[in-house]
């Protein structure tokens, strides 16, 4: 677009035959892209309304059954929680981060790092360890001569690993944001006759929304999508909408039914994706 | 021991009192040394030194950023520590403006009208009054990112001075503009500082900058004042080599006091030359620093008095600036250099040779550190 447009120089051929490179150097990821990606969501769409025969049954009974829309609410509503406590925990770690320059910001950075990466079921695992019957929690509760509540495999543990997981994601989308932030407005906004708490109010808040924005789109993103960590430290009665499509599969072999469920979720995150782009931008959401 | 007579203590009565003030960060070194420095009511003073030699930390303790480590700031007889930054009256403008980027020129300038509670009326006439002072009543509506740096800087001065305060401190503010632009906001600053007559205090690297502008300049060098005086004084009468190098071009000499002879010292390897007895009291005896700036050596000529201290000096090179040239050479092997105003005379001339000599009141002699 940007190359063949100037062609009123008479340099116009060197320039076209480096776009000719660029394309030549494309080439492998498109293949990648085109492979791996638009080839198994177009048959995934295809089986979603050809299987078992032509007709959009599948979506009218995702849409009508009361199971099937409780677990597409589950999932936004879980999704929702996942994204919201991620920001409240990781929006005054990520300010600290960003904000003091020295040995505490240095170590909550270590350790959200380190739990970023730490790969998801290893810390997943851990979670069952932790919340088992065997496991400290546990433990505390029988030091304490008390009857240990059930914590795994609820929606709560579900949440919690899921929380566990996604907290670096939202920590480093807000920190990308927070860092570009001028320590000096603080101290100008100070110099203004600001107190600290009017200071973050209305100088640095609203300069790190668009990082919220990006972290929880991210979050909440990913977390429509969860499967291993719900599966895994939660229970089929709080079913999200990964879970689903993996039983129509795994157990009733319903192939186009689950197609329909993933396009369906597909369909949602794309348009969160879209509404995202054009009122922030997409290329933001990477910092 | 230095026998220079300028002085932080002003003679008239003080409005900002810096007393012995230290500050280190690294608990070994101190960034600001031992700084004690009166500053009279609406005066303009700077404070210029090289990169690093405590400046923006004095500046940055004035304001309340910085916590002291040792000595005190009174602001009007009152102690300034137990303020916190916000309840100081004090406006700063920051050497990249630090705009809020989410608020327009206008909001900006409300915003410290807003934080100290002004009534909604006065608000808005003061902040158009503002932009109004420094040319930007057009631009109100505009977000930082849509104005020249230029532009910005207005801004920043006019939110730095809305709300009336007591000091407006400058930490480098033209740092970031061209050469043209600068010279214009350093004549708009001089000139909102006499229509309000707020106490300044400028922060440079840049001499000429502090010598256009000031009533008095605070050389800083290694967290220490190296001299306090008005412009002119720091540059015909620096307090020791230091201040003599870094303001101006210059022409040092290491010369011996002799004791026998009154008003000469002897310059090794260039023999006797006489000094004014006014300019800086010579000590008796030893060695000192005699400063003779380029532009007071000229070419004599067969009507010059013997009163004149005279050399030879080979040039070397000539460098034109159009209105001067500089000529670089040598006498007898020291490095020497002449500044000729107006158009050069023919002899100036590259490999030239020639009878150069200044008056004996146009050398200062400081002693050495
Ligand atoms: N926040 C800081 N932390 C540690 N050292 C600092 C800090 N700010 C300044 N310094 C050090 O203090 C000294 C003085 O710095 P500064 O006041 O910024 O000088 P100037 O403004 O004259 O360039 C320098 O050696 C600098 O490295
Ligand atoms: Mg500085």
């Amino acid at each position: 677009m940007t190359a063949t447009t100037i062609t009123d120089t008479p340099r116009h051929r060197p320039l076209e035959s480096r776009s000719a490179a660029a394309w030549l150097l494309l080439t492998p990821g498109s293949l990648f892209l085109i492979l791996l990606f638009v080839v198994p969501i177009g048959y995934v769409l295809l089986l979603s309304f050809t299987e078992p025969k032509v007709s959009l049954d599948h979506f009218r009974r995702i849409f009508t059954t009361p199971l099937y829309t409780s677990v597409m609410i589950n999932t936004f509503r879980t999704s929702l929680i996942v994204t919201l406590s991620c920001l409240l925990l990781g929006y005054p770690l990520a300010y600290v981060i960003a904000r003091r320059n020295d040995a505490v910001s240095l170590i909550f950075l270590t350790l959200v790092g380190l739990s970023f990466w730490t790969g998801f079921l290893v810390r997943t695992y851990a979670w069952l360890v932790i919340l088992g019957n065997r496991g400290p929690v546990a433990a505390t509760f029988g030091v304490l001569g008390l009857e240990p509540p059930q914590l795994l495999f609820t929606s709560f543990s579900s949440t919690l690993g899921m929380v566990n997981i996604l907290l670096p994601y939202m920590v480093f989308a807000l920190l990308s944001v927070m860092k570009k932030i001028d320590p000096n407005h603080m101290r100008a906004a100070a110099s203004l006759g600001a107190p600290p708490t009017a200071a973050f109010r209305t100088v640095f808040l609203p300069q790190s929304l668009p990082g919220v924005v990006n972290g929880s789109v991210l979050v909440f993103t990913v977390c429509l999508g969860f499967y291993v960590t719900p599966i895994l430290l939660g229970t089929p009665r709080d079913m999200m909408i990964s879970q689903l499509i993996n039983q129509q599969i795994e157990e009733l072999l319903a192939w186009g039914f689950a197609a329909a469920l993933a396009v369906v979720l597909l369909a949602v995150t794309s348009f969160l994706m879209i509404l995202y782009n054009r009122f922030v931008g997409l290329d933001r959401l990477w910092g | 021991m230095s026998f220079d007579a300028s002085a932080g203590r002003a003679p008239t009565p003080v409005y900002l009192r810096l007393t012995d003030v230290v500050k280190t960060y690294d608990g070994r070194t101190n960034a600001v040394d031992g700084v004690s420095l009166d500053i009279r009511r609406g005066e303009f003073i700077t404070f210029l030194g090289p990169s690093g030699s405590g400046k923006t930390t004095t500046l940055m303790m004035i304001a309340g950023f910085e916590a002291l480590n040792g000595g005190s700031i009174e602001l009007d007889g009152k102690d300034l520590a137990r303020s916190r930054p916000y309840e100081r009256n004090i406006g700063v403008v920051f050497q990249n403006y630090a705009l809020f980027p989410h608020m327009t020129a206008l909001r900006n300038i409300e915003f410290p009208l807003r934080m100290r509670h002004f009534p909604k009326s006065d608000i808005k006439k003061r902040a158009e009054q503002a932009l109004a002072l420094v040319g930007l009543s057009r631009f109100a509506d505009r977000h930082p990112r849509e104005l020249s740096g230029g532009q910005q800087q207005r801004v920043a001065l006019a939110r730095g001075l809305v709300f009336d305060p007591d000091l407006l401190l400058l930490d480098e503010p033209l740092g970031a503009l061209d050469k043209n632009l600068r010279e214009q906001m350093q004549v708009e600053i001089k000139r909102i500082h006499r229509e309000i007559g707020i106490t300044t205090i400028y922060v440079t690297h840049d001499q000429t900058e502090a010598m256009t502008m000031s009533d008095r300049v605070a050389v800083f060098s290694g967290g220490k004042l190296a001299q306090v005086a008005p412009p002119l004084e720091v540059y015909n009468r620096p307090a020791n080599r230091f201040v003599g190098e870094f303001i101006g071009d210059s022409n040092f000499f290491e010369a011996d006091v002799d004791p026998k002879r009154p008003g000469w010292v002897d310059i090794p390897a260039i023999g006797p030359v006489r000094v004014a007895e006014d300019h800086g009291r010579l000590p008796s005896q030893g060695t000192i620093d005699l400063l003779v700036r380029p532009e007071r050596i000229k070419i004599l000529t067969a009507n010059d008095g013997d009163h004149m201290n005279a050399l030879d000096m080979t040039i070397d090179a000539l460098v034109h600036y159009g209105d001067s040239v500089l000529a670089i050479g040598t006498s007898r092997g020291r490095p020497l250099r002449m500044r000729v105003a107006g158009t050069p005379p023919a002899e100036l001339k590259e490999g030239a040779r020639l009878r150069v000599g200044w008056a004996p009141q146009d050398a200062h002699a400081v002693a050495r550190s």
